[in-house]
C-alpha cells in the first residue's frame, strides 16, 4: 500500500527550476532515501511535502488525501513529522520540554505528554540529559533530540533531512540502529535525504536520485549505485 | 534574552514567595503615605509587566502598544461610571472583551498577513497612536480636555465601588498582582504555555511540530490584552482622571515594558522585580532632584533610557535570572 | 470647498512629503544594509531640528545654508552610534537591537527636553509667508525650498551609491554580508558609514522641516513612527519606495487635515499603513519574498 505519492511535483524560484516534475511513491513501512548532489532540490522537495512551501505544479497525496498547499502544522497533524537540515530544537528549553511539545499534538494533558516524552527520550538515549538546555547539547545529541521531537507527534511518515550529516561513523551507526529499530518495531515509514551513502545502503529499501531537480534514477540501492547515469552525475563526482 | 526554563519548584522558591507575600501584606502598617504610593505604583507596573510578559516573554511577540489596552479599559470603566453610574467591577467585566477584541484585531491583522518581529511592534504602536488621536478628538469622552471621576469623601473603604484611601488601593493592586502571578504560573505549565514557548523559540519548528501558530499567537495577544485591562480600570479609579495623551502615549507603552526587560523577560518573577527596581530607583532620583531644588522634567525618562541601555548591554537576560541563581531558586520560579 | 483649495493643499502635501521621503530614505538605507531597525530615527531628526532652530535664533543662519553642516553633524553622530553601540549588538536578536535603539531614543528626546525645555520653537525666515503663484496654484516658498533641497540631497545620495567605490561596497554589503567579508571589506566600518549616511539623510530632512513645522523636544516618536509608516508603505528596502511612500503620506496627511481636522491627520497615515498591510504587505514598490 502506498503511503505517500508525488505526482509531477515542480517548484520554481525566480525562474530557476528547483524541482522538475518529480514523481515517486513511498510504500507503507518502507525506508525510502532521496540522494543527489548539493543543490539538486532535495530540501525543496522535502519542504513541499512537509508544507513549508507549496508546489507550483503537481500533486502530493498522503494516505489518500491531497496535502499539497496545506500549512506545515496541518501536514504534521495528518501524520508527517520532519527534522531540519540545520538542527532546530527549541534552544532555550530543556530536552524534555522539547519532546513534550511534540507529544502535546495528540495528548491534551501536559502530564501524559511528559510520560510519552520520557519513553521517547529513553529510546533515543537522551533520558539522562532530559533536564539539559537544548542549546548546550552536542550536535549528535541535538540531532537525536530533533528525531525524538518529531516522533513525539506520532507520525506515520518521518521525514529526515540529512540527519547523519556531521556525525562520526560510530554516531552514524547508532542513528542507523535507532531508525531501523523504529521501522521494524512500529512499522514507521521513513523518507530520508542523505549524503552519507553508508547509511543509505544500510537503511533504504528504495532510493530516488535527484539531479538538478530531475529524478534521474529510482530503485533498490544496489541497483541505483550501479546505474551509469547516477555514477556519472553524482557518485562519481563525489568519490574521493 | 530569553531565559531557559528550569523544572522543579523547590521548597526554597515557595518559602521565598511566602515570605515576600507576608511582607507585602504587612507593608502598609510600616510605611508612610509617600512610600505607600511608591509601592502602589510599583505593583501597578508589576501587574502590567506580567500581562505584557505573556505576549513577549512567553509567546515571543513584541508589543510596544500595550497602553492601548490600558487606555481602552480605563475609558470603558470610567465612562460607564460617570455616565451611567455603573460600578467599576462591572465596568471591568465590560472592559475585558473590549480590550481582548482590540488585541484580537491587531493580532489578526499582523499574524494573518505575516507582519512579524519589529514590524509587529510598529503596528502595535501605530494602533495605540491611532487610539490616542481618536480619543483626543472624541467628544463623548471629553476629548483632550479629559475625563474626570467624581471624588467624594467616603466614610469607609468601598472595594466594590473602588472608592477609598490608598491602603485599600494598595491591597487591590497587590491582590491583582498575586492573581496575575498565579495565572502566569498556570499558563506557563499548561498546554498553551508550552505551545507559546515553542513559538517564541522557533516559529517554523513549532509549526513543524504541529502547532497552529496563528491560533496560539491569537491566544497570547487576546489573553495579554484581557489581563492588561484591569490595570486600566485601576488607573481610572485610582487617579480619577483620564487624558488620552496620558494613557495612550508612546511613553506609557514604553514604561510598561521596562520593568519586565530589566527584571527578566519570560520569567515569572522578573516583571515584578523589575517594576520595583525601576520605580524605586526612579523615585529616589526624583527625590534627589527635587531636594537639590532643580526642575528637570525629562530626568526620569533619561534615567529609564540609561537603565535600559545598561541592562541590555550587561545583563541581556535581566536582573532576575542571575539573582535567582545566587538565591538558589529556579530562575523561573515554577 | 473650491477645487483649487484642494489642489493647493495637495501640492503642499506633496512638497512636505518629499522631505518626509528623505527622512524615510535614511531609515530604509540603514535597514537595507545594517539590518537594524532604527527606532531612534525621529529623535535623531529632532537633534537636527534643534541645530537649525538654535542656529537661526542665535545667529540668523538660514536652515537652507545649514543643510550640509547639519547633515554632517548627524553623520558623525550616526557613525559613532553604530561604531560604539550598535556594532557590539549586531549578533544579538532583532528585538534586542530594537530595544537598544529605543533606549537611545528615550535618552535623546529627554536630554533635549532638559536642555531646551518643552516649548515649541520655530524658524521665521524672510520668506516664511512668501508664496509663488503658478496659474491657479499658490505654492508656499518655504515648502518649495525644503522640497527642492530634499530632492537635491536625495539625488546626491543615489549618485553616491551608484557611482562611488564606497557606495558600491555598501551595496555589496547589503546584498551579501558574508560575501562582503570574504572579499575583504571591513563590514563593521561600512555599517558605521551607512548608519552615518542614514543619519545624514534624517539630519538634512530635519533641517528642512524646520521651515515647515514647529520644533519641540518630544516630536521624535511621532516622526519615528511616520518614517516607519512611510517605509512599510513604500516597501521595505526599496529606496524609490521610501520616496513614493513619503509623498503619498504627505499628501494623505494634507488632504485629511483639510477635509477633517488637522489633529486627525496622522490617523489617516495609520489607516494607509493598515490598508497596505492588508492588501499589499510587501509595500507598494517592495518585492514579494519567495
Amino acid at each position: 500500500m502506498t503511503l505517500l505519492k508525488l505526482d509531477s511535483v515542480s517548484k520554481r524560484f525566480r525562474g530557476l527550476v528547483a524541482v522538475d516534475q518529480v514523481s515517486f511513491a513511498v510504500p507503507q513501512g518502507a525506508i525510502f532515501a532521496v540522494i543527489g548532489p548539493n543543490g539538486a532540490g532535495k530540501t525543496t522537495l522535502f519542504n513541499m511535502i512537509a508544507g513549508a512551501m507549496a508546489p507550483d505544479a503537481g500533486a502530493i497525496v498522503f494516505a489518500g488525501e491531497a496535502i499539497h498547499g496545506l500549512a506545515a502544522d496541518a501536514v504534521c497533524r495528518r501524520g508527517i513529522a520532519r527534522t531540519f537540515q540545520l538542527v532546530r530544537p527549541f534552544p532555550a528549553l530543556t530536552v524534555e520540554d522539547n519532546v513534550l511539545i511534540g507529544a502535546l499534538l495528540h495528548r491534551h494533558e501536559v502530564g501524559a505528554a511528559r510520560v510519552h516524552a520520557h519513553a521517547l527520550l529513553a529510546r533515543l538515549d537522551l533520558l539522562d540529559k532530559r533536564q539539559r538546555i537544548a542549546a548546550t547539547l552536542t550536535l549528535p545529541d541535538r540531532k537525536r533530540l530533533e528525531v525524538a521531537r518529531a516522533l513525539a507527534t506520532e507520525p506515520r511518515l518521518l521525514l529526515l533531512d540529512e540527519v547523519m550529516a556531521g556525525l562520526r561513523p560510530t554516531e552514524t551507526d547508532r542513528m542507523v540502529a535507532i531508525l531501523r529499530a523504529l521501522n521494524r518495531d512500529s512499522g514507521l515509514t521513513i523518507l530520508l535525504i542523505e549524503h552519507v551513502m553508508r547509511a543509505v545502503m544500510a537503511l533504504a529499501s528504495r532510493v530516488l536520485v535527484l539531479d538538478h531537480g530531475v529524478a534521474i534514477a529510482q530503485g533498490p540501492p544496489e541497483e541505483v549505485v550501479r546505474d551509469p547515469t547516477v555514477v556519472q552525475s553524482y557518485l562519481g563526482a563525489e568519490a574521493d | 534574552m530569553m531565559v531557559p526554563r528550569v523544572a522543579g519548584a523547590g521548597r526554597r522558591s515557595v518559602l521565598l514567595l511566602g515570605a515576600l507575600l507576608a511582607a507585602f501584606v504587612a507593608a502598609p502598617f510600616f510605611v508612610n503615605d509617600y512610600l505607600l504610593t511608591v509601592l502602589i505604583l510599583s505593583l501597578y507596573f508589576a501587574y502590567i509587566g506580567q500581562a505584557w510578559n505573556i505576549m513577549m516573554g512567553f509567546a515571543g511577540q513584541l508589543s510596544l502598544g500595550h497602553a492601548i489596552y490600558i487606555g481602552l479599559a480605563a475609558y470603558v470603566a470610567a465612562t460607564l461610571f460617570t455616565r451611567l453610574g455603573i460600578d467599576p467591577w462591572i465596568g471591568f467585566a465590560a472592559a475585558i472583551p473590549v480590550a481582548a477584541a482590540c488585541g484580537a484585531v491587531i493580532g489578526f491583522l499582523a499574524f494573518r498577513f505575516g507582519v512579524a518581529g519589529v514590524y509587529f511592534a510598529i503596528l502595535t504602536i501605530a494602533f495605540a497612536e491611532f487610539a490616542r488621536i481618536g480619543f483626543d478628538n472624541w467628544n463623548l469622552v471629553n476629548a483632550s480636555s479629559g475625563l474626570f471621576l467624581p471624588v467624594t469623601q467616603y466614610a469607609h473603604n468601598d472595594v466594590w465601588r473602588l472608592r477609598g484611601d490608598p491602603t485599600m488601593f494598595y491591597y487591590v493592586i497587590l491582590a491583582a498582582t498575586a492573581v496575575a502571578f498565579v495565572l502566569c504560573h498556570l499558563l506557563l505549565r499548561s498546554r498553551i504555555g508550552y505551545c507559546w514557548l515553542a513559538i517564541r523559540e522557533d516559529e517554523e519548528a513549532a509549526r513543524a511540530a504541529g502547532i497552529d501558530t496563528f491560533r496560539y499567537k491569537m491566544y497570547a495577544v487576546t489573553i495579554s490584552a484581557a489581563v492588561t485591562s484591569f490595570a486600566g480600570v485601576f488607573y481610572a479609579f485610582f487617579y480619577n482622571n483620564l487624558f488620552p495623551e496620558q494613557v495612550f502615549g508612546i511613553s506609557r507603552s514604553i514604561e510598561i515594558i521596562l520593568g519586565p526587560i530589566i527584571g527578566g523577560v519570560g520569567t515569572l518573577f522578573g516583571p515584578i522585580l523589575g517594576a520595583f527596581v525601576l520605580t524605586g530607583l526612579a523615585e529616589t532620583l526624583n527625590f534627589v532632584i527635587s531636594a537639590s531644588g532643580l526642575d528637570l522634567p525629562g530626568a526620569t525618562q533619561v534615567f529609564y533610557g540609561v537603565c535600559l541601555l545598561v541592562v541590555m548591554a550587561a545583563l541581556p537576560d535581566g536582573v532576575w535570572p542571575p539573582l535567582a541563581r545566587r538565591l538558589g531558586v529556579s530562575g523561573d520560579v515554577k | 470647498m473650491p477645487l483649487d483649495v484642494y489642489l493647493n493643499v495637495a501640492v503642499g502635501g506633496v512638497l512636505t512629503g518629499l522631505v518626509y521621503g528623505l527622512m524615510a530614505l535614511g531609515l530604509s538605507v540603514i535597514f537595507g544594509v545594517v539590518r537594524v531597525v532604527n527606532f531612534a530615527h525621529g529623535e535623531m531628526m529632532t537633534i537636527a531640528m534643534f541645530i537649525a532652530v538654535v542656529a537661526f535664533s542665535a545667529f540668523h543662519i538660514d536652515p537652507l545654508i545649514l543643510l550640509v553642516p547639519s547633515a554632517a553633524v548627524l553623520f558623525v553622530f550616526g557613525y559613532s552610534l553604530q561604531a560604539a553601540l550598535i556594532n557590539p549588538f549586531i549578533t544579538r536578536p532583532e528585538h534586542a537591537q530594537f530595544l537598544l535603539l529605543l533606549a537611545v531614543a528615550i535618552i535623546i528626546s529627554n536630554a533635549l527636553l532638559i536642555v531646551f525645555g518643552p516649548d515649541a520653537r520655530s524658524v521665521q525666515t524672510a520668506y516664511a509667508l512668501a508664496s509663488f503663484q503658478l496659474g491657479p496654484l499658490i505654492i508656499d516658498a518655504s515648502k518649495l525650498y525644503a522640497a527642492a533641497a530634499a530632492v537635491v540631497f536625495t539625488a546626491a545620495l543615489f549618485a553616491f551609491f551608484r557611482f562611488t567605490l564606497v557606495g558600491t561596497a555598501i551595496r555589496a554589503c547589503a546584498d551579501n554580508y558574508t560575501g562582503a567579508q570574504v572579499v575583504g571589506l571591513d563590514v563593521k566600518r561600512l555599517y558605521a558609514l551607512t548608519f552615518g549616511l542614514g543619519a545624514a539623510c534624517v539630519g538634512a530632512a530635519g533641517t528642512m522641516l524646520t521651515l515647515v513645522v514647529d520644533t519641540t523636544p518630544l516630536v521624535g516618536p511621532s516622526y519615528t513612527l511616520l518614517a516607519f509608516v512611510i517605509v512599510i508603505t513604500g516597501g521595505l528596502g526599496s529606496l524609490p519606495g521610501a520616496l513614493l511612500g513619503g509623498v503619498l503620506i504627505g499628501l494623505t496627511e494634507a488632504l485629511a487635515g483639510l477635509t477633517f481636522t488637522p489633529s486627525l491627520k496622522s490617523m489617516f497615515a495609520f489607516a494607509v499603513l493598515v490598508l497596505v498591510l492588508l492588501f499589499r504587505p510587501q509595500g507598494l514598490l517592495g518585492r514579494r519574498s519567495a
